[in-house]
């Protein structure tokens, strides 16, 4: 079936397919680029990008669990000018489209990020991190707080608003993601990516103290794909116009599948190419089956399928 | 130190350059799995050797670009396992020649996953990724060499010490463990060494002590020029210790817990020197696992810089 439309759009950005590296599980994809052409992909979207250089937390920053894992990585990074100067112009050289993820400990910072970005070449969309769970203060999980999330979203928006989407990354360790994804949306978000991780934490019998070296850690991997599920099938009923990126556990076709019924029009894969560094070319390439097999003539017919009425 | 800058990487193949070129004050970053395949590989045999498991993967061309140091990385627990990460393995010995182009793994059955493996039949077929990460660097000379492994860590040693024989190497060797049901030197490994000590902490086996102890004495009697080591973290950071106070060079294969083992999760970093004198946090998969002793910062591991 040739004429079936595999392609995407989040806000304004087209992508020819719809999966995505998701970010801080591809760093900035040279190592991914071995195992498949990162141009057969809708976009890779970069670990999160800080002003500064990173450092990270220190290790043991890994724990497998039941179909999980938790990592305490801590944002570990080359800082905004290495990353500009050394992986665009590479990702750029490969033809990849590129989803610049950014994370910042201000709204200043954000901010920042987001005039630096203004004016490079080839980026397709920004995801503003605001959720990761690996910070050393709680109150800077912007996405977790209402008024937080809006502000880092709208002095983005000033910043680079109309000139690239704006994909606010949400946490699921909230008691409602729909508010949180609505008053991002009110503060210019053009979609939303759902979810981040999870705040977990594993206890060393060993030791019998935390086995994390930043104690807790941010829970990925097919056991939280059915909170991805429900947080994207929350959003997408409430504001039924907003893109969504949905991300959290995809490891298969049917997976990837899950999330397009609840309404993600692109999918995320992450810690499923720790397992299998071929996963996301693999999963993309599952799911085109299954639509087809399924009778939808377009990825975009498929797009909150399960929100439909008698659903 | 002349010689450690005459360490060159072996190669297999005239297609393999470098993958880690030293310089004098640390490390430039590696080109990234240029070598690595994803392929299915095929257990030839399984032999239960002492506390370990010696498994034999026929893994097909893949097999040219392996070198002694170099790791794989196997995805574990079947189709529907709950085990979602690939383990990581060092490649202890390298056959391609006659029927098999196969790599030796020497694995200890401790958790899920490694227990999952070694109960696998001959036939079975398994996902890979091979070959990964540094390989030992050899000298360009015919020099004396000291081997040091800490129980199983032993097992890339000898796949090594065959090919500084071949140089014309003298390979003394140091094992050791906490018991001597963990030292691991099978027969034909005995045979590709000169000389070989064997050191258990409780004495059930060769001398009682650690394989940190002798090793002042040997690089004077035996002129050691070159070290390489594998095994526990904290006798790699003593052996440096030693190495750089007796300014011998020092090739240790180190050891962080692995998420995925091909560059993309950040999880065994390590605090390391970089061609600036810059301490960074290198990743132990791409970086690693072989990396000069003297450029790891061993006090900083496990810590925040």
């Amino acid at each position: 079936m040739s004429n079936f439309d595999f392609s995407t759009k989040l806000a304004d950005a087209w992508f020819p397919t719809p999966l995505f590296t998701a970010s801080g599980c591809a760093s900035s994809g040279k190592e991914l680029s071995q195992f498949f052409d990162l141009r057969s992909i809708g976009a890779v979207v970069t670990k999160s990008i800080m002003i500064k250089p990173r450092s990270g937390r220190p290790t043991p920053r890994m724990a497998e669990t039941p179909s999980g894992m938790l990592n305490s990585i801590g944002l570990q990074g080359p800082g905004i000018d290495a990353f500009l100067g050394d992986d665009i112009p590479w990702l750029l050289n490969q033809g990849a489209r590129i989803i610049v993820s950014i994370a910042g400990e201000t709204v200043d910072e954000f901010s920042t990020l987001a005039r630096r970005l203004r004016g490079v070449s080839g980026i397709s969309a920004v995801e503003v991190n605001i959720s990761c769970p690996n910070v050393e203060n709680r109150g800077q999980v912007f996405a977790c707080d209402p008024d937080s999330a809006s502000a880092v979203i709208n002095s983005v928006k000033m910043m680079i608003g109309g000139e690239l989407p704006i994909i606010a990354k949400l946490s699921p360790d909230v008691t409602n993601i729909a508010q949180i994804a609505t008053s991002v949306f009110n503060a210019g978000a053009d979609a939303v990516a759902l979810i981040n991780t999870l705040l977990g934490m594993v206890i060393n019998l060993e030791t019998m103290k935390p086995h994390l070296g930043g104690k807790t850690g941010g829970l990925s991997g097919p056991a939280i794909r059915p909170i991805a599920v429900r947080a994207i099938y929350q959003v997408k009923e409430v504001l039924p116009k907003l893109p969504i990126l949905g991300m959290g556990g995809v490891a298969s076709g049917r997976d990837a599948l899950e999330l397009i019924l609840a309404g993600a029009s692109g999918v995320s894969v992450g810690t499923a190419n720790f397992g299998n560094p071929s996963a996301v070319y693999e999963i993309q390439e599952d799911l085109r089956k299954l639509l087809i097999d399924r009778g939808f003539s377009s990825l975009s017919d498929a797009v909150g399928y399960a929100h439909r009425a008698g659903a | 130190l002349d010689l450690m800058r005459q360490l060159q990487e072996l190669d297999h193949s005239s297609q393999v350059r470098s993958r880690c070129v030293r310089f004098k004050n640390g490390y430039r970053m590696s080109p990234i799995n240029k070598n690595a395949n994803q392929i299915t590989a095929t257990i030839i045999s399984n032999k239960r050797i002492g506390v370990y498991h010696q498994l034999l993967l026929e893994i097909g061309e893949a097999v040219r670009f392996a070198k002694p140091g170099n790791f794989i990385a196997i995805s574990v627990g079947g189709d529907y396992s709950k085990m979602i990460l690939r383990r990581a393995f060092a490649i202890s010995r390298i056959a391609d020649r006659g029927e098999y182009r196969a790599v030796e793994l020497i694995v200890a059955p401790h958790g899920s996953g490694s227990s999952w493996l070694c109960a696998q039949p001959a036939g079975i077929e398994l996902n890979v990724v091979v070959p990964l990460g540094t390989a030992f660097k050899v000298p360009t000379e015919p020099v004396s060499a000291l081997l040091i492994g800490g129980g199983y860590g032993s097992a890339p040693l000898f796949g090594l010490a065959e090919v500084l024989r071949e140089r014309g190497c003298r390979v003394n060797m140091l094992l050791g463990a906490s018991t001597a049901a963990k030292i691991y030197a099978p027969l034909e490994g005995k045979r590709s060494v000169n000389s070989l000590k064997i050191y258990t902490e409780d004495g059930t086996g060769g001398e009682i002590g650690r394989v940190t102890e002798p090793i002042p004495d040997l690089i004077r009697d035996q002129q050691i020029k070159v070290i390489y080591s594998c095994g526990p973290m904290p006798m790699l950071a003593a052996i440096s210790r030693i190495a750089i106070e007796h300014d011998v060079a020092h090739q240790c294969a180190v050891e962080e817990s692995m998420a995925c083992g091909v560059g993309i999760c950040m999880t065994c970093v390590l605090p390391v020197k970089d061609l600036h004198g810059e301490v960074k946090m290198l990743r132990s998969c791409i970086d690693g696992p072989v990396m000069d002793g003297e450029f790891v910062m061993w006090e900083s591991v496990g810590k925040s810089l």
